[in-house]
């Protein structure tokens, strides 16, 4: 069963992958532009994901960090000239620092106080963008005139050619996320959304482990923020404000919270539905908020769930054989 | 000293809108443990449903100004609280048993519906109040102030005071009671919580309507869009008074207000909304349980 699944997986993500690497051949630009925009989604649902699927924290705020990693890119980039890869590192870490430090008072709260408490946060930070704090965010004109990133001497501009690096960091990203969804990591943050007084009691340390999500949650929306700087040059901050917070929520939840797969297709579904339905532009909202409440009658687990991990009798013998 | 009456009493007057759509905030979560995202729509509905009946039926010519009023906050109050009964029954009664974040999304799905339905309807503009209101101002405290801002901070606190007293003292307000404390109990005890959540739910959009009818009268100006920061600012104003707790709200809103009159007055007025964001998330450090509520937060 389990082997039959993993199999599903990896022919579902290399016809993925064939069908993104062969995209630039039957696809207009502006549907290479969309292609483009999902893999950005995929990225920052993925990262929400850990926080909100792996390890059941409300988080109604991702967008901040995505916000200071794409700020944090922004500003190195203008002020200081370092090309625009070079920040991802960076903004990984302004991203994760400033994750921790905001979540440490809170991530003990109980389930919906955090997504109110997150929705604050993301409002504040926004609000502090528009502000122009401490001076260097550009008010709400933003910062413009990101430089183009670089790779191996190649300039990057045209939207095959940010196809190719967003999905890149699209497949890096996923692959890594599959390993630590099997690691020590990952299984102690699945422990602790299912029962963290269970999972303090077998020594797992919860609060140290959820704010761990956090970091690494926001570290990897900040790296998606510098790739946003780079592929816009321009970044103001209507770009991050509630309203994204919730459709990365959406797209966790309906795909399948906790479930990578399920993430990704809710990602591509949130994008590209809308962009199919153009024709009844101000009805599909009502239709997508409509689809919400259905869903969680009908299917509240998401369109891919996740599945727990459990042990096959293969592994029962392999532990045997080895001890 | 002049500056600091007018921006207290403008805050009292926000405040106690704030408290109005607070109790149904605190209402619903004391009952159903359940955030209402929708709920601040329900206040725009309000806000929305009293322009149009104001001018479509130009009751203020036919009735005189104060009847008028009064007819229009009852027809205002009692059709929102019909859609809050339909919200009830379409969007939470099904997810009942289900864990808390299905709710969360179908209450967020609630609300993004009831926004665009409203602006498929009235178009995304903003929209303007007919003028029917006196521009006079009153003497108080050896201070002048528009009367408006008196008639709609006396108008919630007697609403506020009203339902206080119907909450402590009929036998349906001790239904409520019970079945906030102890749904399982209250059901024993021969409470009929369905009915319970009804009741909750006809007087919460209730009241939020009169509150989105009282800001359109207030400022002449309201948008389709304006339930959501309206929303998370009563729902901050119901931690910040105890979520769960009738009071609170009360006490929360009009402090909530006020703070957030003079923080714009004094401190920056571009950073108005975040005030109301930083003492949610202070009151939830430091105090989660609110001003005069029960204890919330789980131990790390």
């Amino acid at each position: 069963m389990a082997a039959r699944t993993t199999t599903r997986l990896a022919v579902g993500y290399a016809l993925a992958a064939a069908f993104i690497v062969a995209a630039p051949r039957f696809l207009d630009a502006y549907w290479l532009d969309v292609l483009n925009s999902v893999g950005l989604y995929v990225l920052l649902a993925l990262s929400l994901n850990l926080i909100l699927g792996d390890a059941g924290l409300f988080n109604m705020g991702h967008a901040a960090f995505y916000a200071v990693g794409a700020y944090t890119a922004a500003i190195l980039n203008t002020r200081y000239q370092i090309p625009i890869l070079w920040t991802l590192p960076a903004s990984a870490v302004v991203a994760a620092v400033f994750a921790a430090l905001v979540a440490r008072p809170v991530v003990h709260l109980r389930g919906d106080y955090l997504l109110v408490v997150t929705i604050g946060l993301g409002e504040i930070v926004r609000i502090a963008l528009v502000n122009d704090v401490f001076g260097l965010t550009g008010g709400a004109n933003g910062i413009f005139g990101i430089s183009r990133p670089m790779v191996f001497g190649y300039k990057i501009r045209r939207p095959h050619e940010f196809l190719y690096l967003i999905w890149a960091f699209v497949a890096v990203t996923v692959l890594l996320f599959h390993r630590l969804e099997q690691s020590r990591f990952g299984r102690a943050l699945n422990y602790l959304r299912e029962d963290p007084v269970a999972a303090e009691g077998s020594g797992v340390n919860t609060a140290r482990y959820r704010l761990l999500a956090f970091a690494l949650g926001a570290a990897w929306a900040g790296m998606t923020g510098t790739l946003y700087a780079a592929k816009m040059t321009i970044i103001s901050p209507e770009s991050f404000g509630f309203w994204e917070s919730v459709v990365l929520f959406l797209m966790v939840i309906l795909g399948g919270s906790g479930s990578i797969p399920g993430v990704i297709v809710g990602a591509v579904l949130v994008v590209v539905l809308p962009e199919v339905f153009r024709g009844f532009a101000s009805a599909r909202m009502l239709v997508f908020g409509l689809v919400m409440m259905v869903m969680m009658v009908v299917r509240p687990q998401g369109l891919l769930p996740f599945r727990l991990l459990r042990f096959k009798e293969s592994d029962v013998r392999r532990a045997g054989a080895s001890s | 000293m002049e500056q600091f009456f007018q921006q207290v009493t403008n805050g009292l007057a926000v405040g106690s809108i704030y408290a109005l759509i607070a109790l149904g905030y605190t209402m619903v979560y004391g009952v159903l443990r359940l955030i209402n995202f929708a709920h601040g729509d329900l206040f725009t509905y309000g806000a929305y449903l009293g322009m149009t009946l104001l001018t479509s039926f130009l009751l203020h010519d036919h009735l005189g100004l104060a009847l008028a009023l009064v007819v229009l906050a009852v027809m205002v109050m009692g059709l929102v609280a019909v859609i809050g009964v339909i919200l009830e029954r379409a969007a939470y009664r099904p997810l009942r048993e289900s864990p808390r974040l299905s709710a969360v999304v179908s209450a967020l799905g609630a609300s993004i519906f009831l926004q665009n339905a409203l602006m498929l309807v009235y178009g995304a503009r903003y929209q303007v109040y007919p003028d029917v209101l006196p521009q006079t101002t009153v003497s108080f405290l050896g201070q002048q102030m528009p009367v408006m801002r008196l008639a709609v901070v006396l108008v919630s606190v007697t609403i506020m005071a009203a339902l206080y007293l119907f909450v402590q003292k009929t036998k349906v307000g001790t239904a409520i009671r019970a079945a906030a404390i102890d749904q399982g109990a209250a059901r024993l005890m021969g409470i009929d919580v369905n009915k319970v959540v009804t009741i909750v739910f006809v007087i919460g959009p209730a009241l939020g309507g009169g509150a989105g009818l009282l800001v359109g009268l207030y400022y002449g100006q309201i948008s389709f869009t304006m339930g959501w920061i309206y929303g998370m600012k009563a729902f901050t104003a119901a931690i910040l008074g105890g979520i769960g707790n009738i009071p609170g709200a009360m006490v929360g809103g009009l402090l909530l207000g006020v703070v957030e009159a003079l923080g714009a007055a004094y401190l920056s007025i571009a950073w108005k909304d975040a005030f109301a964001f930083l003492v949610l998330i202070l009151i939830l450090i430091v105090r989660p349980s609110g001003l005069l509520g029960e204890r919330v937060a789980e131990k790390v």
